[in-house]
């Protein structure tokens, strides 16, 4: 089979960072080649120098066996290459075909206007073509994502493309959603379109790759076929270590009930239901996972729990308390950690320190602040101890927390709300974003505060994260709760159709 | 890596002295387009401000009013507020000053003018609480808000000044276009006073006030929980609000601060300097200037209390270089310029960070 892409000894040095490192990758005519590597091992880095985004600083890119210099993304357009980018650029207002057609749009009178009848036309033949259904007249904003994507890969199609990237494509889907993503690209490879995937997802590695090359820290560590290979191997070969992927968990009985949450009705910020009549409990000594693709009320929910939103109706409890609309203040104070979804925008104040970061929410309290003084002398005390014993990688407690990587800052989040002993740690897609060392230490910390006989409550749209660490599985789609089932017995098939709004197959007390 | 306090003190000094150095040099440019010499020019400039004590002297009374609404803007833009209302805050302070002097005017001098300075601020403080308010309560933006009242601190003195503080109505002379005076008893001394080489400056004791209030709020910002707090809600809102920390509060109680200091500026001013207030169809500056004195500052009192101090060596220079012959515009341009070149570094560094974090997810 020949090459339609080679990228040969491509080197790319951003300031400070070399983030290819005389790299050596080809795809072949008709097949899924899988770029596999953690955040920021360089694989996003190598497909937009592919794609004309950036320019390698040394090296040399072919395709179709010529050589060709990728100034930009028209470059790469020109020689029927497509990217899929992780967030999509869609237009959410326009309709799918003028999203479809954006930018080389058919007209008609000359250019005077744009031939709209034409667009969906050309829209509608796409999608016969290559089994893509999908409704022209529809607005993006009131599509799914699973949609929304099949949109961005049509998009490609439509400029010529037969030479497909697709960025990390699985991030936002449900398991059905990323098995028919599955079937869609098994379908246009059939139709002799060629295709990289980047991920740092095992399981869809040995699904939908035919072959697969191993990116890390820059540097390529070996091209295989998937078939001779399986998941703990890859693993291996991406971190560079052995990985434990399995948490381990003792058996234990919940006890007494820390979170009680009944008849929840909270709205988003448009003033509409985000959340509707939800109701569940979170023991001692129990994760509790809420499971459920992102936007289904997840965050409005923990906002309400955590005193961030107002709860326009029904009640919560913290171990027999009524702390329904209590001031966050009161919530910290009560015993609530939080390990909040978005970091950098919730968990941290990016400009301060690390020592400043991790008292807050207990700056008011001994021995930080006394008689309303600040005591820097045991904030910074206070940020070494917790920097050496969360093993967060930083030059020292001063330093700014925007200049640490997701993993580092996710520690320290951690390392704060530990500190503060809860009696329960909500913890929202605490794993987002993180690499697999640093997704190993987050699991740890919260198995061992429930084995500590804290009460956890995980938000998570992982399903492999919420099947391995929790005791109990809530799923929640549009704002209410679809089920609540005991981990032990959950499958990701069953997950899956709830979490898409399905219902559940058999029904377990809550 | 923890820098030294060397390092620390020239990361921080290199932006300014470098616009400041550039705004002379185009300066120059306009002084020799004006058919002058750029060297006679800031020699009467550095000379007429700097040349002995009594023109230092006027120097000082030039900066002590900045001092204050410099340190207003600065401090309300820790919270993530922009306080053009220093200007309305300024009247109000000035106004009441002049309402406390007069009817408090039996009391002895000692309790008089720390009450005339701390109602005068407090005055300010709750003319700025009411844009607080609205912004924490309605989300009603703060610049806005306080440019209306700006205006209605103006028209609202003027119309104070007409009725009720005239000399007309309380000392019965003829009608004047200003207020009654505050009592000679409640003005602050003149520095010439204590050191008599400030000779005839008007250079007075509100510059330590001045002093005293920067290093209050230099503490009130960085030892301080309250500090912390107000500067985290500057810093990012919803990490505050996450923490524990009210933004609402915060908002409310910033504004009141920066309130009182420009408040202050008034009170200062009129028991330092102008001992009545005249009625007037613009606004004094003092508050916007001190808009231009936070940024050159870097929102930091200390560097508020140079750049005030800059300010004032540029205005008072600026009569002594008419006087050599040389346009005054010039140094309305050198003032631009190097707010402009403040303004704009601070732009390009907002644009490289987010450059540099996009980069950074890209690299991802």
């Amino acid at each position: 089979m020949k090459n339609v892409v080679e990228m040969k000894n491509i080197s790319k040095i951003f300031p400070g960072v070399v983030a290819n490192d005389n790299v050596n990758f080809e795809l072949a005519e008709g097949e899924i080649h899988v770029l596999l590597g953690e955040n920021g091992a360089g694989k996003t880095t190598l497909m937009n120098i592919l794609y004309g985004l950036y320019q390698q600083t040394s090296g040399e890119i072919f395709i179709r066996g010529e050589k060709v210099l990728m100034k930009n993304p028209n470059t790469a357009i020109e020689n029927r290459i497509g990217m899929v980018h992780q967030h999509f650029m869609l237009i959410p207002p326009f309709t799918v075909a003028e999203n479809i057609v954006l930018g080389n749009e058919p007209n008609k009178y000359g250019k005077m206007l744009m031939d709209m009848d034409k667009a969906k036309e050309k829209v509608i033949k796409l999608s016969d073509d290559f089994g893509l259904k999908i409704d022209p007249d529809l607005k993006v904003q009131d599509i799914s994502v699973g949609l929304q994507q099949r949109v961005e890969i049509i998009k490609a199609l439509y400029r010529g493309a037969d030479i497909l990237i697709l960025d990390e494509p699985t991030a936002a889907l449900t398991p059905q959603e990323i098995d028919e993503l599955g079937d869609i690209i098994r379908k246009l490879t059939s139709e002799g379109k060629s295709i990289i995937l980047i991920t740092h997802k095992l399981k869809e590695v040995m699904s939908m790759s035919d072959r697969v090359t191993v990116i890390r820290k820059g540097k390529i560590i070996e091209t295989l076929n998937t078939a001779d290979t399986d998941i703990d191997s890859l693993a291996e070969l991406m971190v560079g270590r052995k990985v434990k992927l399995d948490v381990d968990k003792e058996e234990k009985d919940p006890g007494k009930t820390v979170l009680k949450v009944q008849n929840l009705k909270v709205l988003d910020n448009r003033k509409l239901e985000a959340v509707r009549d939800v109701s569940f409990d979170v023991k001692k000594g129990e994760i509790l996972a809420i499971a459920g693709v992102n936007g289904n009320g997840q965050s409005e929910l923990i906002e309400a729990i955590t005193g961030l939103r107002k709860v326009v109706s029904g009640s919560i409890s913290l171990e027999d308390e009524d702390i329904t609309n209590s001031k966050t203040k009161e919530i910290i104070d009560k015993g609530v950690g939080h390990i909040p979804e978005d970091r950098q925008r919730r968990g941290l104040v990016l400009e301060y320190s690390l020592a400043e970061n991790m008292i807050l929410g207990v700056h008011n309290r001994k021995p930080f602040s006394k008689n309303k003084l600040m005591n820097y002398e045991a904030i910074n005390k206070h940020g070494k101890e917790l920097i050496s014993e969360f093993d967060i990688r930083t030059p020292n407690e001063q330093v700014e927390a925007k200049s640490l990587s997701g993993g580092n800052q996710q520690k320290v989040i951690i390392a704060r709300e530990l500190y503060k002993d809860p009696v329960l740690l909500i913890a929202a897609q605490p794993t987002r974003g993180l690499d697999v060392g640093a997704i190993e230490f987050v699991h740890k910390r919260l198995v061992e505060q429930r084995n500590h006989n804290k009460a956890v409550l995980l938000v998570s749209m992982e399903l492999d994260e919420v099947m391995s660490l929790a005791d109990r599985i809530a799923v929640i789609y549009d704002g209410r709760i679809v089920g609540i089932v005991d981990a032990e017995n959950a499958t990701e098939r069953e997950l899956g159709i709830m979490m898409a709004g399905g219902l559940p197959e058999r029904e377990v007390k809550a | 890596m923890k820098k030294s306090g060397f390092k620390w003190l020239w990361d921080n000094l290199k932006l300014p002295l470098i616009a400041i150095f550039l705004g002379f040099v185009i300066g120059a440019f306009f002084i020799i387009i004006a058919g002058k010499s750029p060297l006679i020019a800031y020699t009467a400039l550095f000379k007429g401000s700097l040349g002995g004590l009594s023109k230092i002297g006027e120097t000082l009374y030039k900066s002590t009013p900045l001092i204050f609404t410099g340190l207003s803007v600065a401090f309300a833009f820790r919270t993530g507020l922009f306080n053009i209302g220093a200007e309305g805050q300024y009247i109000v302070g000035s106004i009441t000053a002049i309402a406390i002097g007069w009817y408090f005017q039996n009391m002895p001098a000692y309790i008089l003018l720390p009450m005339i300075l701390i109602l005068g601020g407090l005055a300010g403080g709750i003319w700025a609480s009411i844009a607080g308010y609205l912004k924490a309560r309605f989300g009603v933006h703060e610049v806005i808000t306080t440019i209306m009242l700006n205006y209605t601190a103006l028209i609202g003195t003027n119309y104070i000044i007409r009725t009720i503080l005239n000399p007309q109505v309380l000392e019965g002379t003829s009608k004047m276009a200003f207020s009654v005076s505050i009592p000679e008893k409640a003005r602050l001394a003149k520095l010439s006073q204590f050191i008599p080489q400030f000779g005839y400056s008007s250079a007075h004791t509100g510059i330590f006030i001045g002093i005293v209030c920067a290093i209050i709020i230099y503490y009130l910002l960085f030892k301080t929980t309250l500090g912390y707090e107000i500067r985290s809600v500057g810093f990012s809102p919803d990490a505050a609000e996450y923490g524990g920390i009210s933004k609402k509060k915060n908002i409310i109680l910033a504004m009141f601060i920066s309130g009182i200091l420009a408040g202050l500026a008034g009170a200062v001013q009129v028991t330092g300097l102008i001992y009545k207030v005249n009625m007037s169809s613009a606004m004094s500056g003092y508050g916007f200037d001190g808009i231009a004195v936070a940024l050159v500052g870097g929102n930091h009192p200390i560097g508020v209390l140079a750049s005030a101090l800059l300010f004032g060596v540029l205005s008072n220079g600026a009569r002594k270089m008419q006087l050599a012959g040389i346009p005054k515009e010039v140094i309305g341009i050198i003032q631009g310029v190097i707010i402009i070149f403040i303004a704009g570094k601070l732009v390009v560094e907002i644009i490289s960070k987010k450059r540099k974090r996009a980069h950074k997810k890209e690299v991802e």
